[in-house]
C-alpha cells in the first residue's frame, strides 16, 4: 500500500447543537484521486474546511505523510502542501490572472522582479499540467471553467502536493467539468494527491480511485471505485435504496397556461440574449429547457418572472398579457398564480442573513396570512415555517436558524417549500437540483412530477441533461439566445447534445 | 457557504467588542493626554465626575444624548436598507425650521403640550423633506446618496444662514437667531425626572425630548423588526437582487426609508430649540449629525445599542467640557481630537480586534471541551 498522504483520526467538530463531525477516521493515499460523498449537511465541507484550517476541531488529529501536524489556519494549510479550490470562486474580478495567482506571495516589496519569476513559474506549470489560460486575462472576462482553472493555479503556485475541491463541477458545462477531470489526472499521474467532494456518482465512478461515503457528520462506508456501483453508494449516502430516475405517468396537457411570443431580451450592455422566443407551456405538463449554461435561459426565466424587462415580444399569463417591457411587478404575477425558483438561490431566492422562517415567506410577505395590519404575525409565520420544515424534511427543522448556517441541499428545499406550497398554477423552477444530494433529488424530482399531475404548468430550466431528460414531456433547446429545437422527451442524449452545441443551428444559418 | 471563523457568542459581538474597542481608545486618548503634560487618571475622573456626578452633569449627557439617539437612529434606519445616510447634520438643521415655524406662530397662543405633537411633526416633515431629493436621485438615476446628501448638508447651511441672518431675525437684532418663542413654545424640563433618583438639576437643559428620542427608539425597533415595511427595508438592505425577486419595489422603499431617517434626524432639531434655547440659532446642530453616525456603527445599528453609544457620547461631550474648563492645557481642541479616537477605534476601526478574539473563544472553547471530556472520561474509571 502507499504511503497515506492524509490521515484524518478521531476527528470531531460541533457547532452548537450540530453535531457535524463525529469522530471521523480517513486515509487518503498518496497519487491518488479520493472522493467523498454524503447528504447535504452530511459534514464534508466541515471536514474540509478542518483540514484547510478554517475550523478548529474540537478534538482528533491529522497526519500529513505520516506526520502529526497543527493547522490553526490557511496560511498553515498552504505550508504544509495542501491547496484548496473553493466552490465560490475567491478570486479578485479585476485583476489578471497572473496577479491573482501571485497575491499574497508577491515576494519583494516591489512588484517588478516578483512579476516576471511568477509569469515564468506560471509557463512551467501550464506547460507541465496543459493548464492554459493566458496570464494578462482579466478574470471577470473569463468563463467559469477557466477561472476556476485559476483557482488551481493558485494552489499549485503556492506549491500544493494535496489538492482540495469542493464541489467543483456544480458551475461547470460537461465539457467544462471533463476538462477539469483531464486536468486532475494529469495531476495525479504527476504524483499529487486529490480529495474530490461531489454529488454527481457519475464523476465518482469515472475519476476516484477511492471513495468514502457520510452521513450525519460519519464517515459510514470507504469503497474502491470499482469494487462499487452507483446504486451502492447511493444507498450508502441516504441509508435507504434511492430511485435515481424517478418514475412517472403519461402526461394529460390541457389548457394553455403560460404562452411566451417572439420573446427578446437585452442585458445591460445591450447584447441580445433572448431571441425571438417563441412556446407555450399546458397545464399538466412540464416542458424542459435545455442548454448549455449562459445561452439565455436565465434571462428568460427572469424575464418571464418579471424580474427583467424585454425589448419585444409578449408574455401571456392565462390569457392575460404580463407587462415586460415596462417593470413587471413579480409580486402581482405571484398573486396570478406564477411561482418562480430562481437559479441563483443565495442572492435572488434567499436572504442568507434571515432567519429561515424569514425567507418562508419571501415574496408572499403581503398575504394577510402573516400580517395583524402593518405588523408581521411572527408566531403565524412560524408555524407555517414549522409545517414547510415537516413535509420537505428541511434539516435542522429549526425556523429560528440563520440561513446561510443551512447546507445547500437544504436552502434549495427552503426555496422550493415555499414556491409549490402556494398552490401556484405555473410553477418557474431554474436549476432545481445544483448542489443537491440524491435523496434530496429524487425528493424534489417527485414533488415537481407530482405538481405536473396536479395540473399546473411547469417550466424547468436546467443544465444538467440528464435530469432534463427524465423530467421533461417536452424538451426546448436553447442555445445563443434562441430556441434551436424541440424535441420529445425520448430524444437521445447525443441528439441533445448536438443542439445544444449549436450543431444544427449553425448548419440552417448556412 | 463557510464562514472562516466561528461566530462570536452575542454577548461578545454586543458587549465585548465595544467595550474592548472603547479601552483602547480610551487608552490611546490616555496617551495624548500625557502628552501635553496632564495626567491621564485626573482627566478620566473629571471627565466621569463632570458627566454624572451632579444633577447638571447627567441633565447636561443626557441632554446631548438626545440629540445622539435621534441622528443615530437616523442612519441606523438608512443602514438597514443599506444606504448610508450622511445627510443627518442637514435635515436636522432644516428641520429646524419646521420647528421654529411651530413654535413662533403658536407658541404664543396654544399652551406646550398642543404645540408639542404640531412641532414634532413639522419637524420631522421638514427632514423627510429634505432627504426626499438624495433618495429620490439615488433611487431615479443612481446617483449615490453619500454624495448628493454631503451636498445637501452644505445647501442646508447655506439656506440656514440666509434665513438667520435674514428674515428669521428680528428687526434691530444684531445676533443671527430667531426672537424667543412664547411660553407655549418652550418644552418643560426634566428636573422631576432627575428627583425622583435623588439628583438635583438646576440650569441643564434636558427636556422631555430626551423621552421623545427613547419613544423614537423603541418605534424604530418596532418598525425594523416587527413590520412588514421594516421587513421589506432589511430584504432590500440584504440583497437588493432578492428585493427585486420578492417584488418589493426599490424606488419605493428607498424613497420611504430616506424620509423616515431624515425625519428621525429633522425631531432632532426639537431638542436644542423647543427644549433649551427656545429660539432658533445659528448652527444649533453643532455636529451632532455626525456623531450619529459613530452613534450607529458603534451601537451596531439596533436602537439598544444606539440609546447606550448616544449616552456614551453625551458623556464625552459633557465630561469633556468640564475638563476643558479644569485643565489648562487640554483645550476644546483636545477635547474634539478624544471625541475623534473613540469614534476611530469603535466606528472605523469596530472589527480590528473581531479576528482575534474569534481566535481566542476558539480557543477556549476547545479546552473547555477536553477538559469536560477528560473529567467525565476519568469518572468513568
Ligand atoms: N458555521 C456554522 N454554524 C452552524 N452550523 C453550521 C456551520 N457550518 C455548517 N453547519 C452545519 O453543519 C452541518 C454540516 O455542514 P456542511 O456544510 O459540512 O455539510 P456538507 O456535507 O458540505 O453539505 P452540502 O452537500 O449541502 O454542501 C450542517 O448541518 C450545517 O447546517
Ligand atoms: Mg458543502
Amino acid at each position: 500500500m502507499a504511503e497515506p498522504a492524509i490521515e484524518l483520526v478521531g476527528i470531531d467538530k460541533r457547532f452548537g447543537a450540530v453535531h457535524a463531525n463525529r469522530d471521523i477516521h480517513m486515509l487518503v493515499e498518496k497519487g491518488t484521486i479520493h472522493g467523498i460523498i454524503g447528504e447535504n449537511g452530511a459534514g464534508k465541507s466541515t471536514l474540509m474546511s478542518i483540514l484547510y484550517g478554517f475550523y478548529q476541531a474540537d478534538s482528533g488529529e491529522i497526519r500529513i505523510n505520516g506526520v502529526p501536524v497543527k493547522i490553526p489556519d490557511p496560511n498553515a494549510a498552504i505550508g504544509l502542501g495542501i491547496g484548496m479550490v473553493h466552490q465560490h470562486f475567491m478570486l479578485v474580478e479585476n485583476f489578471t490572472v497572473l496577479e491573482n495567482v501571485m497575491l499574497g506571495v508577491e515576494g519583494a516589496p516591489l512588484l517588478k522582479n516578483g512579476i516576471a519569476k511568477a509569469r515564468a513559474e506560471l509557463k512551467r506549470l501550464e506547460r507541465e499540467y496543459q493548464l492554459d489560460v493566458d496570464p494578462d486575462a482579466l478574470i471577470e472576462e473569463l468563463p467559469v471553467g477557466l477561472q476556476q482553472r485559476v483557482e488551481i493555479l493558485k494552489a499549485l503556485y503556492r506549491g500544493a502536493e494535496i489538492l482540495v475541491l469542493d464541489e467543483p463541477t456544480g458551475v461547470l458545462t460537461p465539457p467544462e467539468a471533463d476538462h477539469l477531470f483531464r486536468i486532475l489526472e494529469q495531476l495525479k499521474d504527476q504524483g499529487k494527491t486529490i480529495v474530490l467532494i461531489t454529488h454527481k456518482l457519475r464523476e465518482i465512478m469515472a475519476v476516484t480511485d477511492n471513495v468514502s461515503v457520510m452521513r450525519q457528520g460519519s464517515v459510514v462506508a470507504t469503497r474502491k471505485t470499482d469494487e462499487t456501483t452507483v446504486e451502492e453508494l447511493a444507498e450508502l449516502m441516504v441509508g435507504r435504496r434511492v430511485l435515481l430516475r424517478v418514475k412517472k405517468g403519461e402526461a394529460k396537457p390541457g389548457e394553455i397556461k403560460l404562452s411566451v411570443e417572439h420573446l427578446t431580451v437585452r442585458d445591460s450592455r445591450g447584447v441580445v440574449m433572448v431571441d425571438d422566443a417563441s412556446f407555450s407551456v399546458r397545464a399538466g405538463e412540464i416542458v424542459g429547457i435545455a442548454g448549455v449554461a449562459g445561452n439565455g435561459q436565465s434571462q428568460l426565466i427572469e424575464t418571464i418572472a418579471g424580474i427583467r424587462t424585454a425589448v419585444s415580444g409578449r408574455v401571456l399569463l392565462d390569457g392575460q398579457v404580463i407587462d415586460i417591457t415596462g417593470a413587471a411587478d413579480p409580486g402581482e404575477l405571484r398573486d396570478r398564480g406564477l411561482a418562480h425558483v430562481p437559479e441563483d438561490r443565495h442572492h435572488m431566492g434567499l436572504v442568507l442573513a434571515f432567519e429561515e422562517y424569514e425567507n418562508s415567506i419571501l415574496g408572499y410577505h403581503d398575504d394577510p396570512l402573516y400580517l395583524r395590519g402593518p405588523f408581521l404575525d411572527i408566531e403565524a409565520i412560524q408555524a407555517d415555517a414549522r409545517k414547510k420544515i415537516e413535509k420537505y424534511d428541511i434539516r435542522p427543522g429549526d425556523p429560528r436558524l440563520k440561513t446561510a448556517n443551512f447546507s445547500g441541499g437544504n436552502q434549495q428545499k427552503i426555496v422550493l417549500a415555499r414556491e409549490m406550497e402556494r398552490d401556484p398554477g405555473v410553477l418557474i423552477i431554474g436549476q432545481p437540483t445544483r448542489g443537491v444530494d440524491v435523496g434530496a433529488i429524487e425528493f424534489i424530482h417527485k414533488r415537481i412530477i407530482e405538481m405536473r399531475d396536479a395540473g399546473k404548468a411547469v417550466l424547468l430550466v436546467s443544465v444538467e441533461l440528464d435530469e432534463i431528460r427524465s423530467l421533461s414531456d417536452r424538451i426546448l433547446v436553447m442555445f445563443a439566445g434562441r430556441i434551436v429545437g424541440e424535441r420529445d422527451s425520448d430524444a437521445s442524449e447525443g441528439e441533445l447534445g448536438l443542439l445544444m452545441a449549436g450543431v444544427e443551428a449553425k448548419e440552417a444559418a448556412e | 457557504m463557510s464562514q472562516p471563523f466561528a461566530k462570536l457568542p452575542a454577548w461578545a459581538d454586543y458587549g465585548l467588542l465595544p467595550l474592548i474597542n472603547l479601552i483602547v481608545a480610551f487608552l490611546v486618548a490616555g496617551l495624548v493626554v500625557m502628552l501635553v503634560g496632564e495626567s491621564p487618571i485626573d482627566a478620566a475622573v473629571l471627565m466621569v465626575k463632570g458627566a454624572f456626578g451632579s444633577g447638571d452633569g447627567v441633565g447636561y449627557t443626557l441632554y446631548y444624548a438626545t440629540n445622539f439617539i435621534f441622528t443615530g437612529l437616523c442612519v441606523a434606519v438608512a443602514f438597514h436598507c443599506g444606504l448610508f445616510n450622511i445627510g443627518g447634520e442637514g435635515q436636522a438643521y432644516i428641520g429646524g425650521l419646521g420647528v421654529t415655524i411651530v413654535g413662533l406662530g403658536l407658541g404664543n397662543s396654544l399652551p406646550w403640550w398642543l404645540v408639542f405633537p404640531l412641532a414634532i411633526l413639522a419637524s420631522a416633515l421638514v427632514g423627510a423633506l429634505w432627504a426626499l431629493i438624495p433618495a429620490w436621485l439615488q433611487a431615479k438615476r443612481g446617483s449615490h446618496v453619500v454624495i448628493t446628501t454631503i451636498m445637501f448638508n452644505f445647501i442646508a447651511a447655506s439656506i440656514m444662514v440666509y434665513l438667520l441672518v435674514g428674515v428669521l431675525k428680528p428687526l434691530g437684532s444684531q445676533a443671527p437667531e430667531t426672537r424667543v418663542f412664547g411660553d407655549g413654545g418652550q418644552l418643560p424640563g426634566l428636573g422631576w425626572l432627575l428627583n425622583i433618583i435623588g439628583l438635583d438639576m438646576r440650569s441643564a437643559p434636558l427636556n422631555i425630548s430626551f423621552l421623545l428620542a427613547l419613544l423614537a427608539a423603541f418605534l424604530v425597533w418596532l418598525l425594523i423588526w416587527r413590520t412588514k415595511l421594516g421587513y421589506e427595508i432589511r430584504t432590500m438592505g440584504f440583497s437588493p437582487k432578492a428585493a427585486r425577486y420578492a417584488g418589493i419595489s426599490e424606488l419605493r422603499i428607498i424613497i420611504i426609508t430616506m424620509m423616515i431617517s431624515g425625519a428621525l434626524a429633522g425631531m432632532m432639531a426639537l431638542n436644542p430649540i423647543m427644549g433649551a434655547q427656545h429660539r432658533m440659532q445659528l448652527d444649533f446642530v453643532q455636529g451632532a449629525g455626525f456623531v450619529g453616525i459613530a452613534v450607529a456603527l458603534m451601537g451596531r445599528s439596533h436602537p439598544v445599542g444606539i440609546v447606550l453609544a448616544a449616552i456614551l457620547f453625551g458623556m464625552l461631550y459633557q465630561g469633556g467640557a468640564e475638563i476643558a474648563f479644569d485643565m489648562p492645557n487640554i483645550s476644546r481642541d483636545m477635547i474634539v481630537i478624544i471625541q475623534g479616537l473613540v469614534i476611530l477605534f469603535a466606528g472605523a476601526l469596530e472589527h480590528m480586534f473581531r479576528p482575534s478574539l474569534q481566535r481566542i473563544f476558539q480557543r477556549v472553547g476547545r479546552v473547555k471541551r477536553e477538559t469536560a471530556s477528560v473529567v467525565t472520561a476519568g469518572g468513568g474509571q
